[in-house]
């Protein structure tokens, strides 16, 4: 494990990636995956082929130069709907934030977030950038499971959940977009580190895309960065 | 050829297909999955003449009862000490048999020991999620677990002309009750008296136990710093201190990342023992080294090079000659 700090910032998340980036370039024997968090790289690898010390040694050597980081891969515009039944926990977001319902989907579709890491379960990706006046706190107590591809928001992120779960966040949309598919390559359509927005749809809208999405056709817009 | 089937007529809950284990996905929120104890799984995969880290059925304390039809199939069972019975008549509890279509065998949880795999003398023919058959049971990546009327057919059968014979494999007589650690990534979380508590505690074993953690009862453990970190990765036999003070060691299932301190991790080669303890069960924990844990990890690959040792079990289940035991592919005998 690699800690780079204690807290959620795009500073010490430019060195998990950073880092992860340069263990992927130098692919060293041993190395059997890494796993980027917000302020940490954990790196798995096979003791009885690489010594801890020698890949120690290895990660210093690539430390110094992780300075600055390159700009994100890509930029992911993810289509969602906030309207009901989708945002169904759209109005009760609005009220707790004094703000319109308008409002919340407008600071939110106007955002760009940074995919941080993921966690939880399969393809929920971590979505740091969430303007200061959306910054609701999680729930006092779980809500009913959220359906699938729901997008929420809670404790200064936003994620798109790809398993229904129940869950402490609140549900203020859904997107057609599968973020992960078993069947499909990538199986994952974003990276740790890409730029992701969201783009309002209506109710007509989403009906269109999710069919197209069930066909099994890509509905999320991708433009690559670098 | 008629296919081969393994048909499923009871299974108790959290019996699954597992092989070596989910590789590559960590960082997209995809769980690990594989064996609880790798130990016991690789033997039985060796017993049967595959792969090490080929698919097998983890069967749990629910037990497992099932038959054959089609060709023959050769079996392999290894892992805790399970009651293995064909057609009511005992069997060791690791042991290599040759199933035919009129047989029904049984594992049932026996004295000691919490999983026990069966490997087959052949390939499950299962089409692989994200790289791997292993089932994981929160996302049903890899399919749900068995249960009674599942139908497994293998293919690429190999030696139909086996009798069955125990498998010695002394290495899997392990005492689960001191468990090696590593210290850290979080012992800094925890002030020095909470650190010699933990090594001081006898622990025991939760009911809220399964493949994704086992808790463990004790005196009640508070990070100096608090209970929350901002989430970083998780290993296998990770030991985190979640809120309620009860250390929960992370298993196959784990999440890959979590948000809770995690004072100590399990080392790779005492995961095994740990996991084949039952709820109520009681261990301790024993400071280790990165040199003790790479060394005892080297001394189980070892082990499991070697050929594995059959003791032909005679009588009415030897239906051939002795001489027929060397047959087995990748198998011998140890004398040979």
């Amino acid at each position: 494990m690699v800690e780079f700090g204690a807290t959620v910032d795009p500073v010490t998340h430019d060195h998990v990636i950073g880092l992860a980036e340069a263990l992927r370039a130098l692919d060293i024997p041993g190395v059997l995956e890494t796993v980027p968090t917000f302020r940490s790289l954990m790196i798995h690898y096979d003791p009885l082929v690489l010594d801890r010390r020698t890949l120690v040694a290895k990660i210093g050597s690539v430390q110094p130069r992780l300075q600055s980081r390159a700009k994100p891969r890509n930029l992911w515009t993810i289509p969602c709907c906030y309207e009901r039944p989708f945002g169904e926990d759209l109005s009760e977001v609005a009220g707790i934030m004094n703000l319109s319902a308008e409002q919340v989907v407008g600071l939110h579709s106007g955002a760009t977030f940074r995919a941080y890491m993921y966690g939880f379960a399969p393809g929920f990706c971590y979505l740091g950038g969430l303007p200061e006046k959306l910054a609701i706190s999680r729930r006092p107590m779980p809500r009913a499971p959220h359906p699938q591809n729901a997008v929420l928001i809670a404790g200064g992120l936003s994620l798109i959940g790809t398993f229904s779960m129940p869950t402490g966040w609140w549900v203020i949309g859904r997107t057609p977009v599968r973020l992960f598919s078993p069947s499909r390559s990538p199986n994952f359509l974003i990276e740790v580190g890409d730029s992701v927005r969201f783009a309002p749809i209506d109710k007509n809208e989403f009906q269109f895309l999710e069919e197209k999405a069930v066909a099994g056709h890509s509905v999320a817009g991708c433009e690559k960065l670098r | 050829m008629s296919a081969t089937r393994l048909r499923i007529l009871s299974a108790g809950p959290g019996v699954t297909i597992q092989d070596g284990g989910r590789r590559g996905f960590l960082r997209f929120g995809v769980t690990e999955s594989g064996p609880m104890d790798r130990l016991a799984h690789r033997t039985a995969n060796r017993a049967a003449g595959v792969p090490w880290d080929s698919a097998a059925i983890e069967v749990s304390l629910g037990g497992i009862e099932l038959a054959v039809e089609g060709a023959p199939l050769a079996v392999a069972l290894a892992g805790g000490s399970f009651n293995v019975s064909l057609d009511g008549r005992r069997l060791p509890s690791a042991v290599v048999i040759r199933l035919s279509a009129d047989h029904t065998l049984s594992v049932r949880a026996g004295d000691s020991g919490a999983w026990c795999y069966l490997a087959v003398a052949g390939r499950f023919d299962r089409a692989a999620e994200l790289g791997s058959v292993s089932m994981h049971t929160r996302t049903s990546i890899g399919g749900r677990p068995l249960e009674a009327g599942s139908v497994l057919p293998v293919v690429e059968l190999k030696t139909p002309d086996l009798d069955a014979a125990e498998i010695v494999a002394p290495w899997l007589e392990r005492s689960g009750e001191n468990v090696r650690v590593i210290l850290g990534p979080q012992d800094d979380y925890f002030n020095t008296e909470q650190i010699a508590a933990f090594f001081e505690a006898t622990w025991v074993v939760s009911h809220q136990s399964d493949r994704m953690g086992y808790v463990l009862e004790g005196p009640k453990l508070s990070p100096a710093k608090g209970f929350n970190i901002v989430s970083d990765g998780t290993a296998f036999g990770s030991i985190q201190i979640p809120g309620a003070g009860r250390p929960i060691v992370l298993m196959a299932d784990r999440p890959p990342t979590g948000g809770y301190p995690k004072i100590a991790t399990v080392i790779s080669a005492d995961i095994g023992r740990l996991a084949q303890l039952r709820p109520g069960h009681e261990l301790r924990f024993a400071a280790s080294s990165v040199e003790e844990a790479v060394s005892a990890l080297r001394h189980e690959m070892r082990m499991l090079a070697q050929p594995v040792t059959l003791r032909p079990l005679g009588g009415s289940l030897s239906a051939g000659s002795l001489l027929r035991q060397n047959l087995v592919d990748g198998v011998t005998d140890g004398e040979c």
